[in-house]
C-alpha cells in the first residue's frame, strides 16, 4: 500500500488551517506556505503519475480497512492524469495571483485555495460513491469563498445563486446515493460495479432512477445543458483568476460521468441498456448549440469567455458519449486542452478588464500594452475555438474521428464543426470590438470615467507569465502529441478495464481479507 | 410506518422545492434547510425501516437489526447540510447589506463596473466614515476631559 495515494488530499488539508489560523496577518508567510504546498502538490502528482504508468490499478485502503468496508482511494491513469491537470493549474493560477496582487483583495484567499485543491484531488481519487458527495462539498464550499473573493454587490448576489443551485444539486446527489444504496446496499464503486452488473433487467427501476438522478447532478457541475445556467452568472462575475482555477470544477463533473457511467453503469450493464448515450447525445448537441450562440451574442467578455466554456463541455460531452476506448481517449485530450485554453483565457480577461476598468465589448479606449494583449487574445482565440496550430484542432479532430462510427455521428460532426464556425465568429467579432476598434485618445472622451478607475500598475513578465505558460502547455500538448495520446489511449483502455478495477479494489492480490 | 415517512419526505420535499422556486433569499434559504431534512429522512430509510432494532449484529444471528451505514451517512448528510446553510446564510446577509434587498435575481446591466472596483470604492467611503466618527468621538471625549477640568 502504498501512502503517497493520500498526500494530494492530505498536504493542502494540513497546510489550508495552518495558514488560516497561524499565517492570516501575514501575507508573505501564507503566500511562501501556499507556494511551497502548491509545488509540492504538483511534485507528488507527477510522481503519482509514473507510478500510475506501469498500468496498474492502485489502491489505499483507509486505515487498513478491506474494500467494501473501508473507503477507498484508487489511483490510476485517469486519476494521476487529472491530479497532475489540477496541480499545474493550480500553481500557474496561483503565480498570477500573486503576482497581481489579488490575493490581498480579500482574506483568506490562500486557506480557501489549498482546501479547493484538497476537494478537487480528493473527488479524483476516491473510488467510493459517498466520499465522493464529500469531496463535492469540499471543493464547492471552498469554491463559495473564492468565488465571493474580493466582494461587490454584483458578485454577491451572483455568488449566492452559485451556493443555492449547488446545494439543490448536493440535495439531489443525496437521493441518487440514497437510492443506489437502497438497490445495492453498498456504495463503494467496485462492489457497486459487481452487484449493478448482477440486477436483471426487470427489477433495474431503481438503480435506473438513480443512475438518471446522478448523472443529473454531474450535469450540473459539467454544465451541461438544461442544467448549466449557473455557469455564465458565476464565471464571469467572479475574480478572473477564480474563473481560471474553476476550469478544472467542470472537469470534475465530466469525469464523475467518466468514472461511473464506465464503471457502475457501463455500456455493458443490462439494467442501463444504452441509456446514458441516449441522455448524452441531446444534452451535447444543445450544450454545444447554447454555447456558441452564447458566445456570438455576450454583451461583455467574461460572459463570452464562459459561454465558450459551456461549448466546449458540448464537444467534450460527445466524445464521452461515444463509450468506447478511442472516444474516451479523445475525450481525455479534449479535456486537458480546454482546461488550459479557458483558464489562458480568463488570465488575460483579468489583465484586460482590470486595465479598462470594465468588460463591456464596446469600443472603448486602448490600454497600454494594447499589442500584446491583442497577440494574447489571438492565440487564447486559436486554442479555444480550435484552429491549427494549438491543441484544439488536434483535440476536435480526434474527437470527430472518435465519433465517426456511432449511429449519431451526423449530427455530431453538424453541431462541432458549425458552433465552432460560430464561435470563431463570436472570437472575431469580441477581439475585434476590444482590440482592432479601441480610440487611442483619451481625451474628452465618454469613457473616461472607466479609465480613471482602471488599473495602472505597469505591466511586467510576472504578470504575463501565467498566460504564456498556459499557452506554452497547448503548444507542449501538440509537441509532444504522440507520447501523450499513447498515454490517453492506455487511460482510455483501463477505463473500460472494469474486471480489474474491481479485483483490484475487492480482491487485492496477496492480501487476507481479515 | 412506511406511509407516514414516504409521505413526509414527500411533503418536505414539495414545500422544499416550491419555497426554493421564491425569488427571495429567506424563503429559498428555507426550502433548502426543508430539502435537506426531506433528504436526510429518505436516507435514514434506504436501509429498511426497523423499530425496536440495535445497529449491531445480534450474536444469536435471526434476531433483526437496523442498517447502521445509512445512520452514519445521515450524520455526515446532517453535518455537511449545517455548514453549508450557515455558509448560504452568511452569504445572503452580506448579499442583502451590499444591495439592500433580498432578491436572488441578477439585474442585467448593460456593462456593470466591475465589482471590485465598487467594493473597494465602498470600503474607502466607509472607512472615510469610520474615521470621521471616530474623530468626532475623540472630540467629544476632549470635551467632556475639559468638563471634568483634567
Amino acid at each position: 500500500m502504498n501512502h503517497w495515494i493520500i498526500a494530494p488530499v492530505i498536504l493542502p488539508a494540513l497546510l489550508a488551517p495552518i495558514i488560516a489560523f497561524v499565517m492570516r496577518h501575514d501575507i508573505v508567510l501564507a503566500r511562501a506556505a501556499s507556494a511551497l504546498g502548491a509545488v509540492a502538490l504538483a511534485a507528488i502528482a507527477v510522481g503519482l503519475t509514473i507510478l500510475a504508468m506501469d498500468g496498474s490499478t492502485h489502491v489505499y485502503y483507509l486505515g487498513d480497512w478491506p474494500a467494501p468496508f473501508g473507503i477507498v482511494l484508487v489511483l490510476d491513469r485517469l486519476s494521476a492524469m487529472m491530479v497532475l491537470l489540477t496541480s499545474i493549474l493550480a500553481l500557474v493560477m496561483l503565480w498570477h495571483m500573486m503576482a497581481t496582487g489579488r490575493d490581498q483583495r480579500g482574506r483568506h484567499f490562500h486557506a480557501l485555495f489549498q482546501f479547493q485543491l484538497m476537494g478537487v484531488c480528493g473527488a479524483f481519487l476516491t473510488g467510493d460513491a459517498f466520499n465522493l458527495f464529500v469531496f463535492f462539498e469540499v471543493l464547492l464550499i471552498a469554491s463559495y469563498g473564492l468565488m465571493i473573493h474580493g466582494g461587490g454587490r454584483v458578485r454577491m448576489r451572483a455568488g449566492l445563486q452559485y451556493v443555492v443551485m449547488n446545494l439543490a444539486g448536493s440535495t439531489l446527489f443525496l437521493f441518487a446515493l440514497g437510492a443506489l444504496y437502497a438497490a445495492t446496499g453498498t456504495l463503494n464503486m467496485a462492489d457497486l460495479a459487481e452487484k449493478v452488473r448482477a440486477i436483471p433487467m426487470e427489477d433495474a427501476a431503481l438503480v435506473r432512477v438513480a443512475a438518471v438522478l446522478l448523472l443529473m447532478v454531474f450535469a450540473i457541475k459539467a454544465a451541461l445543458v438544461p442544467v448549466h445556467f449557473w455557469l455564465p452568472g458565476t464565471y464571469s462575475n467572479a475574480p478572473a483568476p477564480v474563473a481560471a482555477l474553476f476550469a478544472i470544477m467542470t472537469k470534475v463533473g465530466a469525469y464523475a460521468i467518466i468514472r461511473v457511467y464506465t464503471l457502475i453503469f457501463g455500456p455493458d450493464v443490462v439494467a442501463i441498456d444504452g441509456l446514458i448515450t441516449t441522455l448524452l447525445v441531446p444534452a451535447a448537441t444543445l450544450t454545444l448549440a447554447v454555447g456558441a450562440l452564447g458566445a456570438l451574442a455576450a454583451k461583455r467578455f467574461m460572459p463570452m469567455l464562459s459561454f465558450a466554456v459551456i461549448g466546449s463541455m458540448g464537444t467534450l460531452t460527445f466524445a464521452i458519449s461515444g463509450m468506447t476506448p478511442e472516444a474516451m481517449s479523445a475525450a481525455l485530450y479534449y479535456m486537458v486542452h480546454s482546461t488550459f485554453a479557458a483558464a489562458a483565457l480568463f488570465l488575460l480577461a483579468d489583465l484586460v478588464t482590470r486595465r479598462r476598468g470594465n468588460d463591456a465589448l464596446t469600443p472603448q479606449v486602448e490600454t497600454e500594452k494594447h499589442g500584446i494583449f491583442s497577440a494574447l487574445f489571438f492565440a487564447g482565440a486559436i486554442a479555444m475555438t480550435g484552429m491549427p496550430p494549438l491543441s484544439g484542432f488536434f483535440g476536435k479532430l480526434l474527437v470527430l474521428d472518435a465519433v465517426r462510427d456511432t449511429a449519431w455521428m451526423t449530427v455530431a460532426w453538424v453541431a462541432i464543426l458549425v458552433g465552432s464556425l460560430i464561435t470563431i465568429v463570436g472570437f472575431a467579432r469580441a477581439g475585434s470590438i476590444l482590440f482592432w476598434k479601441a480610440r487611442r485618445n483619451p481625451n474628452g472622451d465618454p469613457d473616461a470615467q472607466w479609465v480613471a478607475r482602471s488599473d495602472r500598475s505597469p505591466l511586467n513578465a510576472q504578470k504575463l507569465t501565467s498566460i504564456f505558460t498556459m499557452l506554452f502547455m497547448m503548444a507542449m500538448l501538440v509537441a509532444a502529441a504522440r507520447p501523450i495520446s499513447v498515454y490517453m489511449d492506455a487511460a482510455a483502455a483501463q477505463i473500460f478495464d472494469v474486471t480489474s478495477y474491481i479485483e483490484a479494489v475487492l480482491r487485492p492480490a496477496g492480501e487476507v481479507l481479515k | 410506518m412506511e406511509m407516514i415517512v414516504a409521505s413526509t419526505i414527500g411533503v418536505l420535499t414539495a414545500g422544499g422545492v416550491y419555497l426554493v422556486l421564491r425569488m427571495r433569499a429567506f424563503p429559498v434559504i428555507v426550502g433548502l434547510a426543508l430539502l435537506s431534512y426531506a433528504v436526510n429522512v429518505f436516507l435514514f430509510s434506504t436501509g429498511r425501516l426497523a423499530t425496536d432494532a440495535p445497529p449491531i449484529l445480534n450474536k444469536y444471528g435471526d434476531a433483526t437489526y437496523s442498517d447502521p451505514l445509512p445512520q452514519a451517512l445521515v450524520l455526515t448528510a446532517i453535518v455537511i447540510s449545517f455548514g453549508m446553510t450557515a455558509v448560504l446564510v452568511m452569504i445572503s446577509i452580506g448579499s442583502y447589506l451590499e444591495a439592500d434587498n433580498d432578491e436572488m435575481a441578477l439585474i442585467d446591466e448593460e456593462a456593470p463596473p466591475d465589482a471590485e472596483f465598487e467594493a473597494e470604492a465602498q470600503a474607502e467611503e466607509e472607512a472615510a466614515r469610520a474615521r470621521a466618527s471616530l474623530s468626532e468621538a475623540d472630540a467629544a471625549d476632549e470635551e467632556a476631559l475639559k468638563g471634568l477640568g483634567v
